[in-house]
């Protein structure tokens, strides 16, 4: 099985491509984060509290306050304020559109470049820990053009998507980077592409997760601190200012899990499967399997914690962050320096 | 705190709590008494709190089996830990951290968890079907006061409202009552699905763990290293290594033998190794011999028992004579790759050589190259230059003493003892040989290959592969579908009475589990749906 050296090439240089495209995006994203939500999200954040507390207050009472009646009163501005936030919403707006298009253009050059890189070495393309990770980070780019389809509010959070992302592919560009090559015959299977696809779709989704559930959490800590008045002044809770509310979220980073957790489930499973043809034994403990079920585990703590009283929100988005840091652990510190049967790695 | 916790429903919520079997958590009972306290533990046991705990424990559990050496996994490696951690390595040997996958602590983790899931499930299945039986519960006084509700006048009389909400709801399980006022209401529900599918998700899981077991008992595992041109038959005595579960123990194992004709590695140019094949004759209890070939990813299976290709290696070849005038001809012995490149040693052993037992100490390599010292290693895995280097030893071997001796080495207690002499050594090519003044020599004639294989018989394996597949179905239906209710006020408008207008009120409000998404958007549509109906 020869490599064709001139298609691996083209790959290595549209793997290029794609991170400087999606830094462009990173660029706009900011852009957009910047001009647009600042003002208008953190004032309707600001005025929807007492807001929500009055509706619930009345719907306890019995009596029904008409949604938004608060809402008009309180926000009577000046006319200049509406003026400089609509054209600051418009610039947004452009930076917004402008960032969503890169991302769509990096992420056609970033599947071009996992494309290619399968046909110039006659396999799938994720047999090494480089391959793998720009697989990943495809998914994860991809699970989060999903997300804004559906919900084109949350567009402006690309910045903290694409950092991420960015950060993982100069890592595989750089560190984990292998040149292209044919299997050993251990990874010669099938089972290759059904049990790397499962995890890689996994990884990727669980990433974006991650990313919410982080949000998450400093958005819930900016809400309990405002709540009590005090106005957060480090940095990362005077992120809350600008993000989406927490219910929102919280149900992204539900959502993407409960897609996620099965596909893992169906990875691990087909990992096993694969085993039992190779090794001899469905299940061994070798480290990479144990990790993936402390992983499948921890996960699947998280979807237990959100049905059990007193686990709910932040304790159960905790668990998440566990979920994925051992995700990373089992990719990065089992790969490279535990060793096992998993004879992935491909870095020496 | 005015921040509403994500996911939570509100709290006037009458009808949402029996959207889930979910148990719902009651305090101990008040009480002495053997039995009020057996209630309590069990209750406490099969709480959904205390599965969190043990779920989440089990994920620690597992950590120090993945970063300490497991025996189970690799026994040298835990020999080396011993050595180098002789302070703490008896503490972890006594705590089972070098078999935590086999320990009394994680055993009882997953017992509890096993337990606390029969007990969690068999009430749940007990709900859900009464559940399935009766109709939707009767709707809240206040529908406004549901998180999803809606208000609207419609110029259609009572009955042909609930007639076209009817046929709006159709897909739904619909309970039709009519109130104390006059009111007529409709309780939707649909959704069951999930909750189906979260117990059947529960029930593979406990199946699943079933088969773990069934593996665990009656399974067995055995390994043999077999030359080209040997076999093995499956037998305990066969085998290398050997291990069972505790109610096999070695006895009735499937009959059949397998002889090793031929084992060949091909490579790419570049020498990455790209297929690796044993070609094996095999003969099944029926006596009629079969042919094929072993891969890697590609064992051979029969009748519930599996043969695997592990690895392989080289046995070099010699022709030996002695002093005495004794010739031993194709004597071989497989020798043990130490690195990727297959530089491999081993030792080779003539007890019947007289006067004195002769043995040689050896290292072969497929593509020797010489460090310039005469010492070799090899280059490649692929035999292009192979070569041996020999230590002749003459003397005793020990085999007598009773101490267990490796086949891959010297006892290197003969050797200090200076029962064993070293009295030649000697880099060899094929044909070439070492020849001593007394007229002894070995002569190395070539290389035979060996295989490693491994015979394996798990009875609970396709219990877990089926357990599975329940599993995985009934967990997408558990996290794809949303358990979800509805409900319809229809009512008189006030002030309708001597109109003869007809015109109702309709009050709608929907609850669902706010976990899966979306139901913001079916009840909107639903609402415009109904909204729309009018008189045709
Ligand atoms: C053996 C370990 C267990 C695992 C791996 C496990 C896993 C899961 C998972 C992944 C879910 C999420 C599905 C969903 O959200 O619908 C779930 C839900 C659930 N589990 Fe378990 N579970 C285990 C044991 C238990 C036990 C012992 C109980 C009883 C206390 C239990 C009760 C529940 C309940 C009530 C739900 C539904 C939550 C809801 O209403 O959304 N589970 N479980």
């Amino acid at each position: 099985m020869a490599v064709n050296a001139g298609l691996a090439h083209l790959s290595d240089t549209a793997f290029t491509t794609a991170i400087a495209v999606y830094g462009l995006a990173l660029v706009s994203y900011c852009g957009e984060y910047a001009f647009g939500r600042s003002g208008r999200v953190a004032r309707t954040s600001a005025e929807q509290a007492p807001v929500a507390e009055l509706v619930a207050v009345g719907a306890v009472s019995g009596g029904t306050a008409p949604p938004g009646a608060g809402v008009r009163s309180v926000r009577a501005g000046s006319r200049d304020a509406v003026v400089a936030e609509q054209s600051a919403a418009r610039l947004a707006g452009r930076f917004g559109w402008s960032a969503a298009v890169l991302t769509t253009l990096g992420v056609i050059l970033h599947a071009g470049s996992v494309a290619i890189r399968g046909v110039a070495v006659d396999r799938v393309p994720w047999g090494n820990m480089y391959e793998f990770s720009s697989a990943v980070g495809l998914v994860a780019v991809l699970a989060f053009l999903v997300v804004i389809l559906r919900q084109p509010r949350v567009r402006y959070l690309g910045m903290f998507v694409m950092l991420p992302v960015i950060l993982l592919m100069f890592l595989a560009g750089t560190v984990l980077y292998t040149k292209a090559a044919p299997l050993v015959p251990a990874l010669r299977s099938y089972w290759l592409a059904i049990h790397v696809t499962a995890a890689i779709i996994a990884t990727g989704i669980f990433m974006v997760s991650f990313v919410a559930t982080v949000l998450y959490l400093i958005r819930h800590r900016y809400d309990s601190m405002v709540a009590v008045g005090i106005t957060p002044g480090r940095f990362p809770i005077t992120l809350g200012r600008r993000l989406p509310e927490a219910g929102v979220l919280d149900r992204i980073a539900y959502r993407t899990i409960a897609f996620g957790f099965p596909v893992w489930t169906f990875g691990i499973a087909a990992g096993a499967m694969w085993a039992e043809a190779a090794w001899g034994r469905y299940w061994g403990w070798d480290p990479k399997e144990t990790w993936s079920f402390i992983s499948w585990v921890v996960y699947a703590s998280y979807l237990h914690a959100r049905a059990t009283a007193g686990w709910k929100g932040v304790k159960a988005a905790r668990i998440s962050l566990f979920g994925f840091s051992s995700m990373i652990f089992n990719f990065f510190v089992v790969n490279i320096m535990v060793s096992g049967l998993h004879s992935y790695a491909g870095l020496s | 705190m005015p921040v509403t916790g994500p996911g939570r429903a509100p709290a006037a919520d009458p009808a949402g709590g029996a959207l889930s079997t979910q148990p719902v958590e009651r305090p101990p009972r008040p009480g002495r008494g053997p039995l009020t306290a057996a209630r309590n533990g069990w209750r406490l046991l099969t709480s959904m709190r205390t599965a969190l705990v043990l779920l989440f424990l089990l994920a620690l559990a597992a950590v120090p089996g993945s970063l300490l050496p497991q025996s189970g996994l690799n026994p040298a490696k835990v020999a080396a830990y011993r050595r180098s951690h002789p302070a703490l390595a008896p503490i972890l040997e006594r705590l089972g951290f070098f078999e935590v996958f086999a320990s009394p602590w994680f055993a009882a983790i997953y017992l509890l968890l096993f337990i606390s899931l029969i007990g969690c499930i068999v009430p749940r299945v007990r709900l859900h079907g009464r559940a399935l039986r009766r109709p939707p519960p009767a709707a809240p006084r206040h529908l406004d006061r549901l998180r999803h509700s809606e208000r609207f006048h419609t110029a259609l009389p009572a009955g042909e409202v609930v007639d076209q909400a009817r046929a709006v709801l159709r897909g739904w399980r619909v309970a039709h009552r009519e109130e104390a006022s006059g009111a007529v209401t409709l309780s939707a529900e649909r959704g069951y699905l999930r909750e189906t599918g979260n117990i059947v998700f529960h029930v593979a899981l406990s199946v699943l763990l079933a088969g773990v077991a069934i593996g665990k008992l009656w399974g067995y595992q055995g390994s043999v290293l077999v030359e080209e041109g040997r076999g093995f038959c499956n037998t305990v005595q066969s085998f290398d290594q050997f291990s069972a579960g505790p109610i096999i123990r070695g006895a009735g194992l499937t009959p059949f033998c397998v002889d090793l004709a031929t084992f060949r590695a091909t490579y790419d140019p570049d020498g990455t190794p790209s297929d690796f094949a044993a070609t094996i004759r095999y003969t099944p209890a029926d006596g009629t011999p079969r042919d094929d070939v072993l891969q890697v990813n590609h064992p051979l299976r029969l009748q519930g028992v599996r043969v695997y290709l592990i690895s392989h290696g080289f046995s070099p070849r010699f022709t030996i004579t002695t002093a005495a005038g004794q010739t031993f001809r194709g004597i071989s012995a497989p020798f043990l790759p130490q690195d990727g490149n297959l530089t491999s040693e081993g030792a080779v052993k003539l007890p019947d050589a007289r006067p004195d037992q002769l043995a040689i100490d050896g290292l072969f390599a497929p593509t020797a190259v010489d460090s310039g010292d005469g010492v070799i290693s090899s280059g490649s895995p692929q035999p292009f230059n192979p070569a041996v280097a020999i230590f002749l030893y003459r003397g005793q071997l020990g085999l007598d003493t009773g101490r267990a001796q490796s086949v891959y080495s010297l006892d290197q207690g003969q050797i200090a003892a200076g029962a064993l002499k070293k009295v030649g050594a000697k880099n060899l090519h094929p044909g070439e040989a070492l020849v001593l003044a007394d007229g002894t020599s070995v002569r190395f004639d070539g290389y035979l290959q060996w295989a490693s294989m491994q015979v394996s018989r798990d009875p609970g394996q396709s219990v877990v592969l089926v357990a599975f597949g329940f599993l995985l179905v009934g967990l997408t239906l558990s996290l794809s579908i949303r358990r979800r209710r509805v409900w319809l006020r229809v009512s008189e408008a006030p002030g309708a009475d001597g109109g003869g207008a007809g015109r109702s009120v309709v009050e709608v409000g929907g609850l669902a589990r706010s976990e899966a998404g979306g139901f913001t958007r079916e009840f909107g549509q639903l609402v415009e749906r109904l909204r729309q109906s009018r008189k045709d």
